[in-house]
């Protein structure tokens, strides 16, 4: 499948921002076999002062940019076009979940892809006794640990109510998780918490979901703004998949990545600080359009 | 081969020859550092057992108070977690060092010296090629589920070429004899300040020719590591580049420790708000523009070093500083992310790839460690839970630590947790340490008492290699109790003198001690004035002038109540309307609001205090507690009238030593421009009310009590006041140091010196404003300053101050 994809985020500061700095983390990366970027535009207005771009331990594009004066407001406007390659097939072999363990503790590797980083609690995606038993209560024994996954999922999508209005950015995953409600970040942060609590190792996707379904299909959820799901490391055979727990699906051609994190903190589409004192405000809206061929 | 009967007459003897040592018997099967394994006095302690012995309880306790006193002098202290963060404790030193021959020593740091290759050699492979985990020397779920691993780091080399530049080891003298490290302090070590303060007041307390002449020194260490450091900022650089010491701020236990640090050093005290990266460069926030940083000895952790690239919630990081380590432009010490060698578990691989990576043992060993991922190490220390303290493997407390999280085998909880399958333990041998003299209350009286230590060995790294100080800081539990070692739960700390069987020289030029706390070293107070330094020192300045004119209208206010007697007193009336919207309430005798403007004034000075003397800051706590204290007391009237003078007395002592003894810099006209503008304003306010057409005549008396120009004013006019003699006096009178054009003058002047002052002779923004002002008052008379006018005078006194702030404090 071939995407265009845009996005805009505005930000509006009650007052001008002196020594403003963001990391971006927006542009989609290159995957192998699964996704290509051929073209990209990411404008910043006002002109920052600075700006390079970086690759991070997991492989994510990051921007950096600064503005040494002060602002009013970002206007951030990403365009790129994304190919989404069918994933080859794989065979499905996925050891029961009790082996998981063992077959971690045997791994001579702590690179990127490694699923040693993705096993502990981290800031967003805490290990919580009441998430944890959640997902053991819905794993039957001798459940594998694919099985698993999309057990757990498919649990999160059947007993939580997707509401933009129950959460905000900084709720924490506890919070939604008691509120049964939230959106996809919410979702994904559950679903991370309820694994890694199960022994599974999962981290945080962020990227795009498209906007209109293809034909005879329902318009999916999420698609209006940025999107978020999880990738889950199931054994060595299969190593990572991806399942979107807002959706109760893998996630396939329908998804475009912009990148991997241990949980949000990891891959925010915007981190930022500044000096001076006042609100921001900010305002995004996204648009995925398939590219007939 | 000594008989055991022959021990015990040893020790007798020696017990008899040194009545001090009378009641002082270690436990069986440990080592002390008094006796060796034979009983048999250690011959380094001879020479200092023979000097105590030579004193009566009362001699010694006399000495030690003199310890006592110059660690109170010099503001020696520490903050105890957990309670009011901001109070300070008194720092435990013991008045009993521990002894140690240099022959032992220099074996100690031979073997410490390759272990600090070994941990710089782990450190570059982790963020590096991680050769280790792959080939197996080290899991990998320790590094990639540690979280001291900075992933930011990877591939990121540090400036200069290495990661490692001061660390500090703890050790331990085991049952055998034979010293052990007990963990190994690679993020940001503190101790070192206070060794150094602990043999200041060591110095004090055995002045004697033994052990002073005998003992290594210390200072030496940090000249060697203050001069690797400025190698390591200029290195491949063409012009030179700050260095600075960032803290966390004076919030932390250890900030007496920073502060201590950066004035001996001559280096830059910086919190995060001090620093701004800008093109990948980290640059101080100084008075005359950003200037470049290009070494920062960080005491601070990796997580709150960045805000957007490690813990988000950070309030003491430095927005974008990854940035500039990234682009290779600021050098860290130690490098961000060395936190990762100081997991518990390290200590169970370290030997090992000790012979990987060297092909040799290390020569000090460490505490056995097992980590308990591994299942034969698991059972075992299951099976040996007796004698094995058992913690958290990615735990980053030291084994001993008070606070530590360590379970020890006797406790029932032990196998529950061992119980866990859960790999993220280690065990490590309980080692019974090696207990040492401390002078302690007993029912019979103070004397020596055989307590457990733990001593902390500091290493610097220079272009010859690894330098350690000669010395260091032992910790002392209390007799019997291994486990309390920590300050924050009644241990102490004790020096280490390193002694030699032959004098040592005195190290060549000035001894390096000017006064107890002060600037020890003299350095050229290299570069501009910080920012944030400066905008403290501004309103310190305005902020004591401002409690000091409140305190002199207060005084006038009671010293009028106590002779009237009727309450709506229109001069009493006119002060409390004065004083109600500036928030002080003349009901109250010691009002809330005077006591606030001196917290305001003290917390200014508290984020500044390397920038002038202990006695200053000494003067400015007592100003406090003493008003803290009439609040309690002060009753209306004549008493409220003499507290007021106490306290005006007291300001006027701060004020001097403050002003007297700086230094005519930067920072001295920051406070001097503080002062000024604040007492230019207050006199146009007060003659603004107090000569006003409107007022009554004896307001003017008021006027001139506040400005504190009474006596000047019978002088020159020998008449009654009127309006014109008062404001003549306290406005255009350049002769009179409490006048407006006396201040504005001066406000001016200094102007003249701050950075950028005039460009191409145009006076800038600031002097832009004083200038017409000062002018205004040296031709104008007292009829032209009407109350009108006054009111202007106010509001140009207050643009000077914020294009004074838009210049240089921010």
């Amino acid at each position: 499948m071939l995407y265009d994809v845009t996005l805009r985020i505005d930000y509006t500061y009650s007052h001008p921002r002196d020594q403003t700095r963001n990391l971006l983390r927006l542009l989609p990366i290159d995957i192998p076999n699964l996704q290509r970027i051929p073209e990209w535009k990411l404008a910043l207005t006002p002109l920052p002062s600075e700006r390079y771009g970086f690759v991070d331990f997991f492989g994510n594009n990051v921007t950096s940019a600064a503005w040494h004066s002060p602002i009013e407001e970002v206007k951030i406007s990403l365009s790129f076009r994304a190919e989404r390659l069918t994933e080859p097939a794989r065979f499905m072999m996925s050891p029961d979940i009790d082996q998981l363990g063992h077959v971690l503790a045997s791994l001579r590797d702590a690179t990127p892809l490694s699923p040693l980083h993705f096993t502990t609690p981290t800031r967003r995606a805490p290990i919580e006794t009441v998430m944890t038993n959640f997902a053991h209560d819905h794993l039957a024994p001798g459940l594998s640990a694919l099985d698993a996954v999309q057990a757990i999922g498919r649990a999160i999508y059947t007993e939580m109510t997707y509401s933009s209005d129950a959460t905000d950015v900084d709720t924490e995953a506890l919070d939604a998780f008691e509120k049964r409600a939230g959106v996809c970040q919410d979702f994904a942060h559950i679903m991370i918490a309820c694994l890694r609590g199960v022994g599974i190792p999962a981290g945080y996707v962020s990227g795009f979901l498209r906007t209109f379904p293809p034909p005879g299909k329902e318009k999916l959820v999420g698609v209006d703004a940025m999107h978020a799901w999880v990738r889950a490391w199931v054994g060595p055979e299969v190593g990572w998949v991806e399942f979107d727990p807002t959706n109760n699906q893998f996630a396939g051609t329908d998804y475009i990545t912009i990148g991997y994190g241990r949980d949000y903190d990891d891959i925010a589409p915007v981190r930022g600080t500044m000096r001076g004192v006042g609100r921001q405000s900010s305002r995004q809206s996204v648009d995925v359009q398939p590219v007939e061929a | 081969m000594t008989r055991k009967g022959e021990v015990m007459d040893q020790r007798t003897d020696s017990g008899a020859a040194s009545p001090i040592l009378k009641g002082y018997e270690p436990t069986q099967g440990v080592a002390d550092e008094l006796f060796d394994r034979d009983g048999s006095l250690r011959p380094v302690w001879r020479p200092f057992i023979d000097t105590l012995s030579r004193l009566s309880v009362d001699d010694l306790t006399d000495k030690f108070e003199r310890g006592k006193q110059y660690l109170r002098d010099a503001g020696v202290y520490y903050r105890q977690y957990s309670e009011d963060p901001l109070e300070e404790r008194e720092w435990p030193l013991s008045p009993i060092p521990v002894l140690l021959h240099e022959k032992e020593w220099a074996q100690i740091c031979d073997g410490l010296s390759q272990r600090a290759d070994l941990l710089e050699a782990v450190m570059a492979d982790l963020y590096g090629l991680a050769r280790l985990l792959g080939e197996g020397h080290l899991p990998a779920s320790l590094i990639a589920e540690n979280p001291g691993w900075a992933r930011q780091m990877v591939g990121v080399p540090p400036r200069g070429g290495q990661y490692l530049h001061f660390l500090s080891f703890e050790i331990g003298r085991s049952p055998d004899g034979s010293w052990l490290v007990l963990g190994d302090r690679t993020q940001a070590p503190s101790g070192a300040g206070f060794a150094l303060e602990n043999r200041m007041a060591m110095r004090r307390i055995f002045p004697e020719d033994f052990p002073r002449a005998y003992t290594h020194r210390m200072a030496g260490f940090f000249e060697n590591f203050r001069d690797a450091l400025e190698g390591l900022s200029s290195f491949g650089r063409d012009r030179p580049h700050q260095i600075g010491l960032l803290t966390p701020g004076r919030a932390n236990d250890t900030f007496y420790e920073h502060l201590f640090i950066a004035r001996y050093l001559g280096m830059l005290l910086l919190e995060g708000e001090d620093i701004i990266v800008q093109n990948g460069e980290a640059m101080v926030r100084t008075i005359e523009g950003p200037v470049p940083l290009g070494l920062l000895w960080r005491r601070i952790d990796t997580s709150f070093a960045d805000p957007l690239e490690f813990d988000p919630d950070s309030q003491i990081g430095v927005p974008g500083l990854m940035d500039a380590v990234r682009m290779g432009n600021l050098a860290m010490v130690n490098a961000l992310g060395s936190g990762v060698l100081e997991a518990r578990a390290m200590m169970a691989f370290l030997p090992k790839i000790s012979r990987v990576i060297t092909g040799e043992p290390l020569k000090l060993p460490n505490i056995a460690t097992w980590w308990c991922g591994d299942d034969s190490a698991r059972s075992y220390v299951s099976d040996n839970a007796d004698r094995m303290m058992v913690a958290p493997a990615l735990s980053r407390d030291l084994p001993f630590d008070s606070n530590s999280e360590t379970v020890r085998g006797a406790e029932p909880e032990l196998a529950h947790l061992l119980a866990d399958p859960a790999p993220d333990l280690v065990g490590q041998e309980a080692v019974t340490l090696s207990t040492t003299p401390n002078w302690r209350e007993t029912p019979d009286g103070p004397r020596l008492v055989p307590c457990p230590m733990t001593v902390r060995v500091f290493a610097a790294r220079t272009p010859r290699g690894w330098t350690f100080m000669q010395g260091g800081y032992a910790r002392i539990g209390p007799e019997g109790d291994p486990t309390a070692l920590g300050m924050q739960r009644g241990g102490s700390v004790a020096d280490v003198l390193i002694v030699s069987d032959k004098r040592v020289p005195e190290p060549a030029g000035p001894p390096p001690t000017t006064g107890p706390g002060d600037g020890r070293r003299v350095r050229t107070e290299a570069g501009a004035l910080p920012s944030r330094a400066a905008d403290n020192l501004y309103w310190l300045g305005r902020y004591i002038v401002r409690f000091e004119d409140a305190a002199r209208l207060l005084r006038a206010y009671h010293l009028r109540l106590a002779t009237t007697d009727t309450p709506e007193d229109p001069i009493l009336a006119l002060i409390s309307n004065f004083l109600d919207p500036v928030g002080i309430d003349t009901g109250q005798p010691i009002p809330d609001g005077l006591i606030q403007r001196l917290l305001w004034a003290h917390g200014c000075a508290a984020k500044i205090r390397d920038r002038f003397s202990t006695d200053g800051w000494f003067a400015l706590n007592d100003l406090v507690k003493t008003a803290r204290q009439m609040t309690q007391t002060a009753r209306p009237g004549d008493d409220a009238a003499r507290a007021m003078s106490v306290l005006l007395r007291k300001t006027a002592g701060f004020s001097g030593v403050v002003t007297e003894n700086m230094y005519r810099f930067s920072g001295w006209r920051f406070l001097s421009l503080g002062r000024g503008l604040e007492r230019a304003d207050t006199l146009a306010a007060v003659l603004e009310t107090f000569a006003d057409a409107k007022a009554p005549e004896s307001a003017l008396d008021v006027a001139l009590e506040v400005a504190d120009s009474a006596m000047a004013h019978r002088r020159r006019y020998a008449l009654e006041a009127t309006r014109e003699t008062v404001v003549d006096l306290l406005a255009h009178d350049a002769g009179n140091p409490r006048s407006l054009l006396f201040q504005v003058r001066e406000a001016e002047m200094l102007a003249e010196g701050l950075p950028n002052a005039r460009t191409a002779d145009r006076p800038n923004a600031i002097i832009r404003e004083l200038l017409p002002l000062r002018t205004q008052l040296e031709i104008g008379t007292p009829a032209d300053l009407t109350t009108k006018a006054l009111e202007e005078v106010r509001a140009t006194i207050a643009n000077a101050s914020n294009r004074l702030a838009n210049a240089h404090l921010r």
